[in-house]
């Protein structure tokens, strides 16, 4: 049986329905083993863990009947916490799609003492546990705090405001900014930039004209994830919060606080609400991904 | 180009340089120097004493213990799910793969609460289980589980990637040379995946130590009993006892800092394994 080269040369990309990718897989099963104990492993695993509990939320803010839903969620409380966490979110990943952007260019483009060191440290908000995490912010943009007493003089409070909330998830969505845009403006065709240059071009043009135009879709990727991993975070928020209702409490707060009141149906009406923003976000991303994958250039 | 023009763009390539390097310093790396400055602010005698506090110690046992069940659970799922997404062709193969992502995209708090939903008193499960004896939620079985959950996609998702890549020539070889199945991953599959084994091992073991949103949902905060690591930084805390919660926490942030350091390491001598973390949703 001749295998079709092009269904080898692509793992991991959706089976292609045709002659080849049928053959390739009927050899597969026949030479390997074990597909059916790993395969039946994984899904019962997946339902279990994953699938049965996630959708016990659906179907227990479904009890609740569209009206009364309706209501829980446009409660204004609860109103002010999802588009509190929602804003946040959205600025905190811009904020580190310009800042974020210019670390990845600093890293992939620059040579400076202890860059490695600088490199390595993009990755702590992964490893750095969120409870740490809002302590030490807190302690830090407090206003007696290292960052928070130079900014106090100028009128900006931190800690136990909006901004804090702010601070605390452009701290856990940087990575994400960062390492999407990494491996690509690593890759990025310098000649491009430097014909650009040779023709006249200041670098801001350059930039303008030449870079921003190619890395565009990562970009947005990497904002979109640092979104998506904003807008449900809770351990590194409500240390640094203040948590005032209508003010500074984030939906999962809400949720928290509708749990300790036994409110479990309301509770779940809010945890949906975020899920299916999480899930649209999800797909969006998936979109976004391959939309970059497409504009970037094969080396 | 002018020389006139080249000054400034040198200063502007330092100015952006300056600001690059002061945000990262501002955001990441001064926290981290914080919570060490903040667990010595009274010495070394009261930053000791603090740890070996019975209830910091109580939850550094089930920290530990946590992720000696959790790490296992889902070392042992992304190696079998890697085996079936890498090695074989099927239909639905990237809806799984999406699937094996969810908890990603799921706040840790609903994290906690689909499992409240499930086992708590007016759960799906509660009241049996509770007419049983059984305790779930408010007890260190909803923690394992939770914890379980957000950790699920860690190996499973650095394997898959590496595995894609290495094909299935090697496996086949040694069935054909007549080696089991179970011959054959032992000692042809398991040595060529064994540093992103242990990469996805170290970022599992990272978050499952440091969770924080899921179990703080399931737990009950029982000191001495329900409360993991994170719990009780929060309660210190919440009691003004400043140094009691960064000691905790300088203990957490000695842990990430060594899974940062063996992930670079990793990634330095094995520059592959970073595309299965490069981050996704």
């Amino acid at each position: 049986m001749a295998s079709n080269p092009t269904s080898d040369a692509l793992p991991g990309l959706p089976l292609l329905p045709g002659a080849g990718a049928k053959s390739r897989t009927r050899r597969s099963f026949r030479m390997l083993p074990g597909f059916g104990l790993t395969m039946g492993y994984t899904l019962v695993y997946v339902s279990l863990i994953v699938l049965l509990p996630l959708s016990a939320a659906f179907l227990r803010s479904a009890e609740l009947g569209p009206e009364k839903f309706w209501q829980v969620i446009t409660a204004p409380r609860v109103l002010a916490s999802l588009r509190l966490s929602f804003g946040a979110a959205l600025i905190a990943a811009s904020l580190n799609g310009v800042f974020g952007f210019i670390i990845a260019w600093a890293l992939t483009r620059q040579r400076f003492p202890a860059r490695r060191l600088f490199d390595a440290i993009i990755d702590l908000p992964f490893a750095l546990p969120t409870a740490v995490a809002g302590i030490a912010l807190t302690a830090l943009y407090a206003p007696n705090g290292w960052i928070g007493q130079l900014l106090l003089p100028l009128g900006i409070r931190v800690a136990y405001t909006p901004l804090g909330i702010v601070v605390a998830l452009a701290f856990v969505s940087l990575p994400f900014v960062v390492r999407t845009l990494q491996p690509v403006l690593g890759d990025l065709d310098r000649e491009l930039e430097r014909a650009a240059e040779t023709l006249g071009a200041s670098s801001i043009q350059t930039f303008i004209w030449v870079v921003l135009p190619s890395i565009w879709p990562t970009l947005l990727t990497g904002v979109a994830l640092g979104f998506s991993r904003a807008v449900g975070e809770y351990g590194s928020v409500i240390f640094i919060a203040g948590n005032i209702p209508m003010v500074s409490e984030i939906a999962p707060l809400m949720i928290m606080t509708k749990l300790e009141q036994y409110q479990y149906a309301e509770a779940t009406a809010i945890a949906v609400v975020m899920l299916l923003a999480s899930f649209a976000l999800m797909f969006g991303i998936n979109g976004l991904q391959l939309w970059a994958q497409r504009r970037r250039p094969a080396r | 180009m002018i020389r006139g023009q080249q000054i400034p763009e040198e200063l502007g390539r330092y100015a952006l340089l300056g600001v690059a390097l002061l945000y990262l310093v501002g955001l990441v790396a001064m926290p981290l120097v914080v919570v060490f400055v903040e667990a010595f602010a009274n010495g070394i005698g009261s930053y000791v004493r603090a740890l070996l506090d019975p209830y910091a110690l109580a939850a550094m046992r089930l920290t530990l213990l946590t992720a000696a069940v959790v790490v296992p659970l889902n070392l042992v799922f992304g190696v079998a799910a890697a085996w079936a997404i890498a090695k074989f062709e099927f239909r639905g193969k990237n809806v799984l793969i999406t699937t094996i992502d969810l908890p990603f995209a799921v706040s840790p708090v609903i994290s906690g609460l689909i499992y409240v939903l499930m086992f708590g008193a007016q759960g799906w499960f509660g009241p049996w289980l509770l007419a049983h004896g059984v305790h779930i939620i408010f007890a260190v079985p909803g923690i394992v589980l939770a914890t379980t959950f957000v950790t699920v996609p860690f190996v499973a998702r650095e394997l898959i990637p590496l595995m894609q890549t290495q094909g299935n020539d090697e496996e086949l070889t040694a069935l054909s040379l007549g080696a089991s199945g179970w011959q054959t991953f032992r000692l042809v599959t398991l040595p060529n995946i064994r540093w992103g084994l242990l990469y996805g091992v170290l970022l599992c073991n990272a978050r499952a130590m440091g969770e924080f949103g899921a179990v703080s949902v399931v737990s009950g905060h029982i000191r001495g009993q329900t409360n993991t690591l994170p719990l009780h930084i929060e309660i210190l805390h919440s009691e003004y006892n400043y140094v009691g919660a960064f000691a905790s926490a300088s203990i957490l942030a000695l842990l990430a800092l060594v899974t940062l350091v063996a992930k670079t390491l990793l990634e330095r001598r094995h520059p592959e394994l970073r595309a299965g973390v490069t981050p996704r949703a």
